[in-house]
């Protein structure tokens, strides 16, 4: 027994090392494969409020480029709704034949090298926002809520290996999903869209009707460049962002109010 | 004594806010983001309890890896880092390092500079090949490490002769 005390005593260090090794390795492979790790994110109380206090100094520096930002945006708006309508003006304003809830909120961290990017935002659970919610900016899609926290939430962004979001092609309607390689983050991944479909380099990418995290129709990016995968039945098509990934700073979230109901009918069927 | 545990928890807490704050959003070249925090490594005591220091760097890697949402890929880089330190030293500037009256003023720089080197390299290796985890990407790994790495080094040369000790 001693002769074993001693032996752990003299190589402690290297006891101490692989204990160590041991648990980083279980936290890191298990979110690649899961979810992000719950408990250690950057949507908690200390990181968030470090983040949260450089935010307010960094955002100065861009205000006047976003104010332009969003007062285009508001135009597009403003068009929009002089052009419709008036009936249909009248009808979404009653909340209770609203599908989609939007909240905004700003980035105060962002990333976009490594190959699973997470952005954190200022508004959490006592704002309303829940996991699985969408985030949209200005001009286009950004990512999903993943883990929130009090007063900040954390986003996988669409610049993840693990992210997969239905997608489709605007005018002929067939629909893959978006991934991420890695490689490039102005650029995103559409897959499995069929080898009879007819590509144009140019051609705008929307979210698909499919998923109950996005509306449909809310812009991705373009087609850059495509060719057929190894099988040589399935386009892999590179999607140039609308967004610039690296200039974000307001976005805002969307909620599908009826996406509990689809979640649960959509339980319900495949059990059966 | 004293001074010294100061003058560390001191450069932890400023080196872990740089790196969030500053480093972490640099970009430069479109994806480089430096860790210069792995000058940690470099400037902590040579005489020191090497559990403590391990554990030290494990918990500077941790409070990185929360920042950064990188799961705990700084932290067993740095855990690494600090556990191969000794061999690393012994490799580079020879027995004589274990004698008491060892300092990095009886180093020529080339030897300092090449501790550094592979204190950084053996960070971006561990740290990389983790992040991507696979072997089909080897070559977008050895691109960033070797990206990466190069500017790291040179920050952490620089921060090294900027703020270097007077007295060790």
């Amino acid at each position: 027994m001693q002769r074993i005390i001693n032996f752990v005593l003299r190589y402690r260090n290297a006891f101490l090392y692989g204990f160590l090794a041991l648990i980083s390795l279980i936290i890191t492979v298990r979110s690649h494969s899961y979810h992000q790790s719950k408990f250690f994110n950057s949507s908690k109380w200390l990181t968030g409020n470090v983040y949260g206090s450089a935010a307010d100094v960094s955002s100065y520096f861009g205000l006047r480029q976003e104010n332009n930002r969003l007062v285009k945006e508001n135009e597009r708006l403003r068009k929009l709704l002089f052009n419709m309508k008036v009936d249909s003006i009248i009808q979404p304003l009653d909340s209770s034949f609203v599908a989609y809830e939007v909240l905004s909120a700003k980035l105060i961290k962002n990333s976009y090298t490594s190959p699973r990017n997470y952005i954190t935002i200022n508004k959490g659970r006592n704002q309303g926002v829940k996991q699985d919610m969408g985030v949209i900016t200005t001009k286009g899609i950004l990512g999903i809520v993943e883990n929130v926290s009090s007063n900040f939430a954390t986003v996988q962004s669409v610049l993840n290996t693990k992210s997969n979001i239905n997608a489709k092609i605007k005018h002929s309607e067939y629909f893959g999903s978006l991934v991420w390689t890695a490689e490039d983050y102005t650029m995103a991944q559409l897959i499995d869209i069929p080898r009879l479909v007819p590509l144009v380099v140019g051609d705008t990418i929307v979210t698909g009707g499919m998923s109950s995290i996005f509306p449909e129709n809310i812009p991705i990016g373009t087609i850059k460049k495509y060719d057929l995968n190894t099988a040589g039945s399935f386009y892999n098509i590179d999607v140039e962002l609308f967004n610039d990934m690296a200039n974000i700073k307001n976005v805002y979230l969307i909620e599908n109010k009826n996406r509990e109901e689809i979640k649960t009918l959509e339980a319900r069927t495949t059990n059966e | 004594m004293n001074n010294s545990v100061l003058l560390n928890g001191f450069r932890f807490v400023l080196l872990v806010l740089a790196q969030v704050l500053i480093f972490n959003n640099l970009s430069f070249m479109g994806s480089i983001n430096p860790f210069v925090y792995v000058i940690f490594f470099y400037w902590y005591p040579i005489k020191s309890n090497r559990t403590f220091f391990m554990l030290i760097s494990f918990l500077l890697g941790f409070i990185i890896d929360i920042f950064s949402d990188t799961m705990a890929l700084h932290s067993i880089a740095s855990l690494t880092v600090a556990y191969a330190r000794p061999v690393v030293m012994r490799f580079c500037f020879g027995v004589n390092y274990e004698f008491q009256n060892f300092s990095f003023k009886n180093t020529t720089k080339i030897q300092r500079v090449a501790f550094l080197a592979l204190l950084i390299l053996i960070h971006q290796v561990v740290f990389f090949s983790l992040e991507i985890l696979s072997f089909t990407h080897i070559l977008l790994i050895l691109k960033k490490v070797f990206g990466t790495g190069i500017v790291t080094l040179v920050l952490c040369t620089l921060f090294s002769s900027l703020f270097s000790p007077k007295t060790e």
